[in-house]
């Protein structure tokens, strides 16, 4: 990867989610709490949803970690507020790469996805579903 | 700044010719041409299964594997049945609180640790603790990453059944002085295992003189390959009873009992990593070469230039002291250690980043990662003036 390749994975966009992250915090009364670590870095991250009428009425995230893990995160946030669950739950991979819209390395490819993979499973949690997330790094 | 002296042994190791800048020899060495070729060698030639066949290959296989045995013993100035092959210092620490723990710690015990440990010198510990009962306790450190003599003295005044505590911490670089807190374990009666995986492979060690009741360590982090070594005084060891248990480790098998081999093969179960002794045996020999106080000289000689650099820079915040063996371990501004790792690694210079397999030391430093640049007897000045040119513009990306 180049410099300019590396200012593109760390482009504007990402940087001003990481330093200014769009629903960040805690919601009062959440219906779906869930909370997932990356153990190979430390990276973690907290969803936390109030679901009206099969929506996502109001959403949350918390945790700490990289500018990638906080950026997708936020980014996600944002995108799942006001969609019906199951429509999330079916939010891929690839569509949270397209979401994000950087070139991502394999190292850094559960980063990217552990905000996904957290709300996924918090979501499944709650409409009583019992399917494995993939991991995808 | 201090005019540095430095080794010029980066020749014998093949893996430099890729150019990279190699920073994270605390987490696992890079190997001398000669280890490589003594491995290959063993393989083409004297491989067999020792201990166990009749023929002269076996005899031979045999000896250089008792051989290498005696080769670590003298290099940390133990008796060679006090070394025990395992696979890693991991397996190391789990055998010696399996078996030594095991049978000294009872319900409501307590076991002495410190706040600077690395995970594998605490999981076992809380594994044999949740078994027995017991309790951990942990020796605070300072704010500045040290521990100091009053507390260690005050941790085992409370009479754990075992001290266990590193040498080295593999976050700070800070050098306990494990002779003094040894001594102070000793008054009170508690044994003392030593985790040396960062300090033998850096400095001078030698158990006669710090008198620990265990040591442990990995070859990978000395030149080597992937094989630990148990250190144990003798008549702790014939006390204990087997970890691993199958072929080796036995005297007689019967239908319904056995009786197990002396030490150290008692601790040696299954077919031995009899290349990886030989190996391991060779880099000892290279590093006797060079001389291990040179080698520390060298590797805190960088850590400290590189230090000093980076304490000039007002964004870099710096973890530990003064008291530091041959790493560094910072972070810069607001950039998550991973992300300064991924720039680095743009520009060829492979640093660590994240919680460095040490979850309550970072948590009492409050960070949830930094970085590490860490040396080894190969490293460059060279080394780390490139790694300071790639911060720079690792930081632009941050518009730091």
């Amino acid at each position: 990867m180049t410099d300019d390749l590396a200012s593109e994975m760390y482009k504007e966009i990402i940087l001003d989610y990481y330093r200014h992250p769009r629903n960040y915090g805690v919601l009062p009364h959440p219906d779906i709490v869930s909370h997932d670590v990356n153990t190979s870095c430390g990276d973690e991250i907290t969803m936390q949803v109030l679901v009206k009428d099969g929506r996502i009425g109001n959403i949350r995230f918390s945790g700490r970690g990289c500018a990638i893990s906080q950026a997708s995160a936020s980014m996600l946030t944002e995108f799942a507020l006001g969609k019906s669950l199951e429509e999330v739950a079916k939010f891929n991979k690839e569509s949270m790469l397209g979401l994000i819209n950087i070139p991502i390395s394999c190292m850094r490819l559960k980063c990217a996805l552990l905000g996904l993979k957290v709300l996924k499973l918090g979501i499944l949690q709650f409409i009583g579903e019992k399917v494995e997330v993939e991991d995808e790094g | 700044m201090a005019v540095i002296s430095l080794l010029d042994v980066r020749k014998d190791f093949p893996f430099f010719s890729q150019g990279l800048v190699y920073l994270d020899s605390a987490a696992t060495s890079q190997k001398p041409k000669v280890v490589l070729d003594v491995m290959r060698e063993f393989y083409e030639k004297n491989n067999a299964n020792v201990h166990r066949g009749v023929y002269r290959l076996a005899d031979m296989a045999t000896q250089m594997y008792e051989a290498a045995r005696k080769t670590v013993a003298e290099f940390i100035g133990a008796h060679p049945r006090e070394i025990v092959f395992v696979r890693n210092a991991t397996e190391a620490i789990n055998l010696v609180a399996h078996s030594f723990g095991g049978s000294v710690v009872s319900k409501d015990d307590s076991i002495l640790l410190t706040e600077m440990e690395h995970h594998s010198n605490i999981v076992p510990w809380q594994m044999l603790a949740k078994t027995k009962d017991a309790k951990l306790s942990f020796v605070p450190i300072t704010e500045s990453g040290q521990i100091e003599l009053s507390a260690v003295r005050h941790g085992v005044s409370q009479k754990p059944k075992i001290f266990a505590f590193t040498h080295v911490s593999n976050v700070l670089g800070t050098i306990n002085p494990a002779k003094e807190f040894i001594a102070e374990a000793h008054k009170c009666g508690v044994p003392v295992l030593l985790d040396a995986s960062q300090s033998v492979p850096s400095m001078p060690v030698s158990v006669k003189d710090l008198d620990c009741d265990f040591l442990v360590f990995s070859g990978h982090k000395l030149l080597g390959p992937h094989i630990g070594v148990l250190y144990g005084k003798r008549e702790l060891l014939e006390r204990m009873e087997p970890f691993l248990c199958g072929g080796g480790m036995i005297k007689e098998v019967d239908f319904q009992s056995s009786t197990w081999n002396d030490v150290p093969w008692k601790f040696e179960a299954g077919t031995f990593d009899v290349p990886s002794a030989v190996g391991l045996a060779s880099a000892i020999e290279y590093l006797n070469k060079v001389g291990m106080k040179n080698v520390m000289e060298h590797e805190q000689a960088l850590a400290r230039y590189a230090y000093d650099l980076l304490g000039k820079d007002p964004v870099v915040t710096l973890y530990g002291s003064d008291n530091r063996l041959n790493l560094v371990s910072f972070n810069v501004g607001d950039m998550h250690g991973h992300d300064v790792s991924t720039l680095l690694d743009q520009h060829g210079v492979c640093v660590r980043a994240g919680h460095h397999c040490a979850h309550p030391l970072m948590k009492r430093l409050g960070i949830p990662a930094c970085v590490r640049v860490s040396f080894g007897v190969y490293s460059t000045k060279a080394d780390v003036d490139k790694f300071m040119v790639a911060l720079q513009k690792a930081k632009k990306v941050f518009g730091l």
